[in-house]
């Protein structure tokens, strides 16, 4: 009858039926927003809004009121792109990678985690657009027929892959998650009193009534959608990170940066949903559901791509040394020592010194230190970037063209905009929409819950008393 | 050979439970006694339910290899067209005599072109053939079903009461009759 390992923590605490998990995973939909929420709202919106203000700015006036200059041509922007994307990675890694592995702990987190995704994701597609010189011809990267010939696009260009592989990467997830929530959406649509929600979620769940043959279809698709969606995932940031490996930069041109880039996003990631779900489950009483434990496996998570990223960093200064190019042994030394050793130091520090401290337990398991360590490694891992575009680009073949980036007020404000977005988005999400998969997490109640486990125990102990 | 087309009723037995358990082994059991299970509705995905009712498998995940091979079609008819038989440039030496010697730079754009495809259409093609869109009027007959309550729909011809008394057994904690009228071909 039941199979599960006494090893096995439960996923699920306390004495949950179904009922329990429909009516607490609705209670944020069908209850209204506390105080706090309106605070933390106001004050994403406001950055939010003064993001727009920097954006209408940059295109009114010209990309010149950024801090580029002629040989920095990539900065902030570059680096809050590749940031935002990198975050987005988790959520995809926790919606497919651990389904393909059937983790079954990825299902408390799931939806927030691919929410995140898309989020983010939608903060990363803004900086192509606004970084160019003239986004109203943004429409020319996309291969349409034209009255120029036709004219087309060039498929040798990274930046044109990376065109279609946020495009895809953004659609593919938001349909990998809508699926997933129509389920949910149902749920809140048989649940709903008011006329008005009723028919929101009505037409949100697509008249989903969870027959036996959609059902059977439902896990085929999710199983087929998360074994698209995991290389998918590679692919993306593999090719996010082509934009530096292939060129010909001393200190970009590296044949280890796709998958450096991808334990890096997968780093950023899961550090970004460890913040958000510490406070969510708080705020939430959602304690039951996300656990210590689930915190604590995504702390080994981050610690073991943090190793990853740190053993990149190292591979990263042998083979320089090791080259014998003059110009990469120069990009490193000019990282660790010169004008933005600051930066490279405070990666480093963040990065491969803080994931570290996950080797014992008691840090992983402490909220408070996961907390913390989450935002230190997403500014780290925010420096990562920094570091790789910009030390690279300031001081390369020619001494001539030395010069030095400071980024202005525009290229703040537009970063601080853009985590406004978020969390605007975030906030909204978090009210209205279903933030755990309840019929996933409803088929491991038997197999996981603390109920269960103490009476298949009982269950278990009787029979060997007969015996 | 004229067909008539007669109006006759049917009479369908609902049955809820409230465990998956129970309601499977009631499944199985009912359709054990040569009854058949019309429909099943549940909160949440039932392993091993679509076996016991004898649904076949589904081949969506087939169906969206061939979508998947589409988007790898495209993307190298697109690459190749626009790249070696349009305009045929040099673009920073890249050599574009040839598709083939240009293929590695064109492998990003197969790969996602592939999984583009293949993850839409597939959902595309999911809600097509379940029937869902926006606006679509809930197809479950009880709430309770999204909630923590199953439900089996089973076809009577006659021998109601038996179904009824073998459902009361297996732990139906609640029991409807409805008489359906259908339009059926008779000859």
């Amino acid at each position: 009858m039941h199979y599960e390992s006494s090893i096995r923590e439960p996923l699920i605490i306390g004495d949950k039926t179904y009922h329990d998990i429909t009516v607490e995973v609705a209670r944020p939909v069908e209850t209204s927003a506390p105080r706090s929420w309106w605070i933390v709202f106001s004050i994403s919106l406001f950055a939010f809004l003064w993001g727009v203000g920097c954006i209408l700015y940059t295109i009114g006036t010209g990309i010149g009121v950024w801090g580029l200059n002629k040989t920095v041509g990539w900065a902030w922007d570059i680096t809050n792109f590749v940031w935002w994307v990198g975050i987005g990675h988790a959520g995809t890694l926790i919606s497919a990678v651990l389904l393909l592995f059937r983790q079954k702990w990825r299902m408390s987190i799931n939806r927030s985690a691919e929410a995140m995704t898309i989020f983010s994701v939608i903060q990363a597609a803004l900086f192509p657009g606004i970084h160019m010189g003239r986004i109203w011809l943004a429409y020319f990267v996309f291969p349409i027929p034209n009255q120029f010939g036709p004219l087309w696009v060039n498929f040798n260009s990274p930046l044109l892959w990376d065109v279609f592989a946020i495009s895809t990467y953004f659609t593919v997830s938001l349909v990998f998650w809508y699926t997933g929530l129509i389920p949910d959406f149902a749920m809140l649509r048989d649940r709903a009193v008011r006329p008005v929600q009723k028919h929101i979620y009505s037409i949100l769940s697509f008249g989903w009534g969870g027959t036996a043959k959609s059902w059977q279809r439902f896990e085929e698709v999710s199983l087929v959608l998360a074994g698209l969606a995991t290389p998918l995932v590679l692919s993306v940031h593999t090719i996010v990170s082509m934009d530096f490996a292939t060129s010909v930069i001393p200190g970009w041109h590296t044949t280890i940066f796709p998958p450096y880039f991808v334990a890096g996003a997968i780093f950023s990631g899961f550090a970004m949903v460890q913040t958000l779900l510490i406070i969510m489950r708080k705020m939430f009483k959602m304690e039951h559901y996300i656990t210590i434990q689930h915190i604590e496996l995504m702390n080994i998570i981050i610690m073991v791509t943090g190793s990853i990223v740190g053993i990149a960093y190292i591979t990263e200064l042998f083979i320089a040394w090791y080259s014998g190019v003059e110009y990469e042994q120069y990009a490193f030394l000019n990282r660790a020592t010169g004008p933005y050793w600051w930066a490279y130091w405070s990666m480093m520090t963040c990065n491969v010194i803080s994931p570290q401290v996950m080797w014992f337990k008691k840090v992983r398991t402490s909220l408070i230190a996961s907390f913390v360590i989450s935002i230190i490694v997403n500014i780290g891992m925010w420096f990562e970037r920094f570091v790789i575009i910009v030390t690279s680009l300031h001081r390369d073949y020619l001494p001539s063209s030395w010069t030095m980036f400071s980024p202005t007020f525009v290229d703040i404000g537009i970063f601080i905009g853009t985590i406004g977005f978020f969390f605007v988005l975030f906030l909204l999400y978090a009210r209205t929409f279903p933030v755990i998969a309840q019929a996933e997490l409803k088929t491991i109640l038997k197999s996981s819950s603390e109920k269960y486990k103490k009476l298949h125990t009982k269950y278990e102990h009787s029979h060997s008393d007969a015996h | 050979m004229s067909t008539a087309i007669q109006t006759h009723t049917k009479t369908i037995i609902s049955a809820i439970f409230d465990d998956d358990d129970v309601m499977l082994k009631a499944v199985k059991r009912v359709r054990g006694k040569g009854f058949y299970i019309r429909e099943a509705y549940t909160p949440f995905p039932v392993h091993g339910l679509d076996h016991a009712m004898g649904l076949k498998p589904t081949n969506i995940g087939t169906a969206a290899f061939f979508y998947g091979l589409l988007g790898l079609s495209l993307a190298i008819w697109l690459t190749y067209y626009t790249m070696i038989h349009d305009w045929p440039m040099n673009i920073g030496g890249k050599p574009s005599f040839t598709w083939g010697k240009n293929m590695p730079a064109f492998v990003p754009v197969m790969f996602e072109l592939t999984v583009f495809f293949a993850a839409h259409l597939m959902v595309w093609t999911f809600f097509i053939i379940n029937g869902l869109y926006p606006g679509r009027k809930p197809i479950n007959p009880d709430p309770r079903t999204t909630d923590d309550k199953f439900m089996i729909e089973i076809e009577a011809n006659g021998n109601e009461n038996d179904l009824i008394e073998l459902l009361k057994n297996e732990g139906a904690i609640e029991i409807n009759k409805k008489e359906e009228e259908t339009n059926g071909n008779h000859h």
